[in-house]
């Protein structure tokens, strides 16, 4: 079973809840952190990390002897990452989607397969946890190949407990993608309901079946609490505004270990999701 | 023609409160146009309260659909594309299609049409404190930086017709293509964190990038009274860094109560987080001013992306 916790708007605190609901189930949980612009779940987890890896995506080089500038490649390229001049051609591996149809319209060989390294794989083990997370290269704008490459990590067995990124674009629908459950971490102010209602969105966009914690649920106003009512969100779990628990998370805690109403919290909670799994699908309402 | 200067409010971490700080901005600072370029999750104008002017589609890129009526079934479409977009029985799934083409250009039987793709929209709005250019990115799109630089622009183009001196710009969180798509052209770079393991580790990467492109940054540390130690451990790092350190704001949930209001904090009754954020704006202003022509020679992105 594959759970996704997001959230649309950031800093509601979905890696909170990722990183304290693995810590605090007592089977083996498989974790991936695919916020990988900013990951920040080893820094509460701290996992002994076994393995690094560079992650290259494939990117044209053009090979000038072979090359007649007769600008196929140019034509099926949709990001701009080829431009063929009057007298030479370049490459632009920065837009390069790696979609590969370059290599293929090429009618002499020229268009020659290298690889870029735009970030980094980590994976190692805390307890009950595998964990693994991806490291965009700063100056990198394409996360989504990175987030696909983290995802062959989901275990096949058992639960895996994805961190997705804030916002609803496609960094975050290639997180989502193949998940089970989507958990969103929402707060009752109006910047929070804005975001939740888009990621809601984003959720049925997918057909995937989801459920809310409302976040400093005693700040703000009511209005996250309507919408979940209105739309038929269960709402599996209210945490109220906490200075102990944010001085806590600031100095990387786990709340689990630090505060052990957190414990039964998070049990309960994962305790409603499967309920919530059992029962019919709950994001369609 | 003044000589525009526009600060992009980041902070790598979502939540720590860039909104919040640029409406506080949106009141202080005189003669500018309001960018709102978190089009992925925009919020701005929840405080700004628009009355929309102009309403414009924005299409970018293509999506590929499939006409079963001219399709002979061949199946070179699925083995050709990389991002799994298409299904044994030849349907493209919209939201994995990348747009990239492939499917299209090399379909035998040209059984593959290729339409511009219309991805959201975007808005000259007018405010109480002045114009604001924003958008709406539809659900699950994709080309999010393509339509931060167009907003960026839209409201470069505002401030010069208008005489305008300041663009401010509320940014997207993160590091990737719309971050990277708000800092072309920029003067500065104001990031916005909090006292936590996790705010300052994505404080660091964000400063990183405005770096890479030759932009100066200055640091905000917002909820400071959360992990005082945090928040002046990060006061030294930007020190060490030669980053502006523009100062700490307390926690106070009198940012949600003029949310909740719609209201910047500037239009609420808190005198001493006004105090604080006048100071801000004071120090932001003159230590930019020296930066500026440093900023315009330097290294800048590339616009656009994906």
């Amino acid at each position: 079973m594959i759970i996704c916790v997001a959230s649309g708007k950031g800093g509601t605190g979905k890696t909170t809840i990722a990183t304290n609901l693995a810590a605090a189930l007592e089977e083996p949980v498989h974790f991936l952190d695919c916020d990988v612009e900013e990951p920040n779940a080893h820094l509460f987890l701290r996992p002994e990390m076994s393995d690094r890896l560079d992650f290259a995506v494939e990117v044209p080089q053009i090979d000038l002897n072979k090359c007649t500038l007769c600008g196929k490649c140019q034509e099926i390229c949709q990001f701009n990452a080829v431009a063929i001049l009057p007298e030479t051609a370049l490459t632009f591996p920065e837009l390069c989607h790696s979609c590969g149809g370059c290599f293929l319209v090429c009618p002499e060989d020229a268009v020659v397969s290298t690889r870029r390294v735009v970030g980094q794989v980590e994976t190692g083990r805390r307890g009950m946890i595998t964990f693994a997370h991806g490291r965009l290269r700063v100056g990198e704008a394409m996360a989504p190949p990175l987030i696909r490459r983290l995802k062959q990590e989901v275990s096949p067995h058992g639960l895996t407990i994805i961190d997705a990124p804030p916002g609803t674009s496609c960094p975050v629908v290639t997180a989502l993608w193949g998940a089970d459950f989507v958990l969103l971490v929402t707060e009752p102010t109006p910047f929070g309901l804005n975001d939740l209602e888009l990621a809601v969105g984003a959720a049925r966009e997918l057909k995937l079946p989801c459920a809310l914690v409302i976040n400093r649920a005693d700040l703000g106003d009511r209005r996250v609490q309507e919408y979940a009512a209105r739309e038929n969100l269960p709402v599996l779990l209210e945490i109220p505004f906490d200075r102990e628990a944010a001085a806590a998370y600031a100095q990387g805690k786990l709340l689990v270990e630090a505060l052990p109403r957190w414990r039964q919290w998070m049990t309960a909670l994962h305790d409603s999701m499967i309920e919530a799994l059992r029962g019919r699908p709950t994001g369609h309402g | 023609m003044p000589d525009i200067r526009e600060v992009v409010v980041l902070s790598g971490k979502g939540g720590t409160g860039k909104t919040s700080l640029v409406g506080a901005l949106a009141a202080l600072a005189p003669e500018k146009v309001l960018c709102d370029a978190d089009v992925d999750a925009a919020d701005l104008h929840l405080l700004l309260r628009p009355t929309v002017r102009e309403r414009h589609d924005f299409y970018a890129g293509h999506k590929a659909a499939i006409d079963p009526e001219r399709c002979i079934q061949c199946g070179d479409c699925l083995d050709l594309c990389r991002f799994g977009a298409i299904s044994e029985s030849l349907e493209i799934n919209p939201l994995r299609c990348e747009g990239c083409g492939v499917c299209w250009y090399l379909c035998p039987a040209r059984a593959v049409d290729f339409p511009d793709n219309l991805c959201g929209e975007w808005y000259i709005s007018e405010t109480r404190f002045g114009p604001l250019v924003h958008a709406r990115l539809g659900i699950a799109e994709e080309n999010s930086g393509k339509l931060v630089s167009l907003v960026r622009r839209e409201a470069r183009q505002l401030a010069e017709a208008q005489g305008l001196p300041w663009i401010i710009t509320d940014g997207p969180p993160g590091i990737g293509c719309p971050v990277i798509a708000s800092l072309g052209n920029a003067s500065a770079v104001l990031v916005v964190t909090e006292p936590s393991v996790a705010g300052r580790h994505d404080l660091e990467r964000v400063a990183a990038l405005a770096e890479h492109f030759g932009l100066p940054v200055s640091v905000l540390v917002n909820k400071a009274d959360l992990h005082w130690e945090s928040a002046h451990a990060i006061a030294e790092f930007c020190a060490e860094r030669s980053y502006v350190f523009l100062g700490f704001l307390p926690f106070d949930a009198d940012f949600t109560r003029a949310q909740v209001e719609g209201k910047t904090i500037m239009e609420y009754n808190n005198k001493k987080l006004q105090a604080i954020l006048c100071e801000v704006w004071e120090k932001f202003q003159s230590a930019t001013q020296g930066l500026r022509l440093q900023a315009h020679l330097s290294k800048q992105p590339p616009t656009g992306g994906g």
